[in-house]
């Protein structure tokens, strides 16, 4: 079983999957944060490389990446934080970034230094199974997940597509549009991951647009997972000591994900 | 043919798009080869092009440009003629049709230069569409007159403010709407790039420009043309010339790149030139990038052309040999850009004006029984401003 797997123990155990951007605010913010998302009840960590061209990202996540980036941060540094991370930490750790940045450090090389720093998957939205072939052979033998995404209108073939060849789980958008917090939650949700369930083993992560304990609760309901990423990122932003909002924020998600579970 | 049906020219295009624009494409795909292989379609596209647009354009025999050139005979192909100045009004009728007969009424376009804005907002004002614009803040500064003109045409003008605030950016913020809307909106992308279909339909729209100079330059000279010349930035005006003399084999074919104040400088938008194979908007293409597939922050005096990426056919072109992509930097293209008001007493858009420097160092290298056709795809009005700061007339 591996690691992305073992996130969704004991059945019904809903995982609360984090999102940062690596070196946002700084690198250290990286290192010190995400054992900190692990120890208040995150079971997966994903770790967002910086792209000039964030085009499937809000706001929040466009600023922090751009930030990053002014930081030096490359795919280079993203997988030194990943190794320095995974020493001290056994969650899986999940690559988000655009396809550029991958293609161009070469899929094979970035493949294999992913697989030896300990990542475990990677994310890539502007990847569509139709064009994500090649690296999805190239991750196979690096024992790593490449996970696609579903969108709430995806039709049944694609639906039928990404269930066929996701690995470790699928990542539904929860509304058509780009990440960002969000008030609502959009009413058609639950039969977006009802027509998804039918068709897929892996377990169902749903992310955009959730940024509080209850929106997180009503989410835990229907899927496996839920994820969080702008919310974060703000909590980051302050400047000051960014662990205490963090961690309570985090907190509150894992409690709400355990009672819906429980329920 | 080319592209295949999942819209590769050999290992370029594709469509590398967040999985919410993967059924917005195919919808788009389905609905523009109905209408391709529908008459009715392509005969109200002629008639509005002949009426609205005002084609065909002419072919013009440049004779004082060529004199002082001092070589090959120089043609013309007039798209500056064309309504609102250039040829980005063909791509924004074909496709204003076409979200028209698919029933979305919301029209979002990105705009570098404003040529292709100010198009689509023309095209929504007569179809009756709502349109809204993405302009770069930069650009809006650069094209304030465009923007007064989508702006009296209805349009909503939106300033993007992220990363280098110029057509990159304007696209990466379009497609963040389309994203959002796509259910009641149509995206009328304004060159060869992005995922497929666009660079077909983009490709289908232009090639009217090629198939007339075809026609023209045979019945005017008797024979092909040696070469053709045009601006690439995306490439759609160069794609739209080059494409109908693809097959015959004796036309070379030379695209036009900034390189705005040197190739040497990264300070440029030669994504031929001097890029890397990468995917920017979609599409897998020869794109200007640094070593870790960053997106390099491009420059050109010319508002139209600054652009990191190009069209994958383009990118194909050349690796088969059938196109060749050469550089010019901005002072050359002033030099263009005076030359051709001088001689002909035509003023030229900046972008062209990089293809009118080039096409005057070929013409000077060669016999005076050759020809060359340049593609003036657009005239300069909008750039008089940018000319007089570059040349330091006060005004």
């Amino acid at each position: 079983m591996s690691r992305i797997d073992k996130a969704f123990e004991p059945p019904g155990h809903r995982a609360l999957v984090a999102y940062v951007t690596v070196g946002y605010p700084d690198i250290q913010a990286t290192l010190d944060v995400v054992p900190l998302l692990a120890s208040c009840g995150c079971d997966v960590v994903e770790l967002g490389i910086p792209f000039s061209d964030p085009l499937a990202d809000g706001v929040t996540i466009q600023k922090a990446s751009f930030h990053a980036l002014q930081n030096g941060v490359t795919p280079g540094v993203c997988l030194e934080v990943a190794g320095q991370l995974r020493q001290h930490l056994d969650i899986p750790l999940v690559f988000m970034t655009y396809f550029n940045p991958v293609f161009s450090y070469g899929l094979d090389q970035f493949a294999a230094d992913c697989a030896g720093c300990g990542v475990d998957g990677l994310i890539i939205p502007d990847l569509p199974p139709e064009e994500g072939s090649d690296l999805e052979e190239i991750t196979r033998r690096q024992g790593l997940d490449l996970i696609y995404l579903l969108s709430p209108n995806s039709t049944e073939e694609r639906i039928t597509l990404v269930t066929e060849r996701s690995r470790g789980f699928i990542y539904l958008v929860s509304v058509t549009g780009v990440t960002g917090a969000r008030d609502h939650l959009p009413p058609d949700l639950k039969a977006f991951v009802g027509s998804v369930r039918q068709k897929a083993s892996q377990p169902l992560c749903v992310g955009f647009g959730i940024s509080t304990p209850e929106q997180a609760k009503q989410v835990a309901g229907i899927a496996d997972g839920v994820i969080v990423g702008s919310r974060l990122i703000q909590l980051m932003e302050a400047g000051d000591d960014f662990r205490p909002q963090v961690s309570g924020f985090v907190k509150g998600l894992r409690k709400a994900l355990d009672e819906a579970s429980s329920a | 043919m080319l592209p295949d049906s999942r819209g590769y020219f050999g290992e370029y295009g594709g469509r590398f798009v967040p999985e919410t624009l993967v059924p917005v494409l195919d919808e788009l795909t389905d609905a523009y080869q109905k209408a391709r292989a529908d008459d009715a379609f392509w005969a109200e596209y002629e008639s509005l092009s002949r009426d609205y647009s005002g084609r065909p354009t002419p072919l013009y025999l440049a004779e004082k440009f060529s004199q002082h050139c001092g070589g090959a005979r120089v043609f013309l192909k007039r798209e500056d003629l064309a309504h609102t100045g250039a040829h980005k009004i063909n791509n924004a009728l074909g496709q204003g049709l076409l979200a028209r007969r698919m029933g979305k009424q919301r029209i979002i376009a990105e705009t570098g230069a404003g040529q292709h804005g100010v198009a689509t907002a023309a095209v929504c004002a007569m179809l009756g569409l709502k349109c809204i614009v993405y302009m770069g803040e930069e650009d809006i500064r650069r094209q304030s007159l465009n923007v007064f003109r989508m702006k009296l045409m209805g349009a909503e003008v939106r300033p993007v403010s992220g990363g280098s605030r110029t057509l990159k950016d304007a696209i990466n913020e379009a497609i963040r709407d389309w994203v959002t809307n796509a259910g009641d909106t149509y995206y009328l992308l304004g060159s060869v790039v992005g995922p497929y279909p666009y660079p077909l339909m983009v490709r289908d729209f232009q090639s009217v420009i090629g198939r007339e100079a075809r026609q023209q330059v045979l019945s005017q000279s008797g024979r092909l043309p040696d070469y053709i010349v045009a601006c690439v930035g995306g490439g759609s005006n160069a794609i739209g010339i080059f494409y109908p003399f693809l097959e015959d084999e004796s036309v070379r074919l030379i695209g036009v790149e900034a390189a705005g104040r040197g190739v040497g400088t990264g300070k440029h938008a030669a994504s031929l030139v001097e890029g890397k194979v990468g995917v920017l908007h979609g599409t897998k293409s020869y794109v200007l990038q640094d070593g870790h597939g960053q997106i390099m922050e491009t420059h050109s005096i010319s508002a139209g052309l600054d652009y990191p990426g190009v069209g994958p056919e383009h990118s194909y072109l050349k690796d088969t040999g059938r196109a060749s992509y050469v550089a010019v930097n901005d002072e050359e293209a002033l030099e263009g850009f005076k030359l051709l008001c001088q001689t002909e007493g035509i003023t030229p858009a900046l972008e062209p004006a990089h293809a009118l420097y080039h096409t005057a160092e070929l013409a000077r290298s060669l016999g005076g029984e050759k020809t060359i056709v340049v593609n003036l795809s657009g005239r300069g009005d909008k750039d008089m401003h940018i000319v007089m700061e570059a040349l330091g007339v006060e005004p």
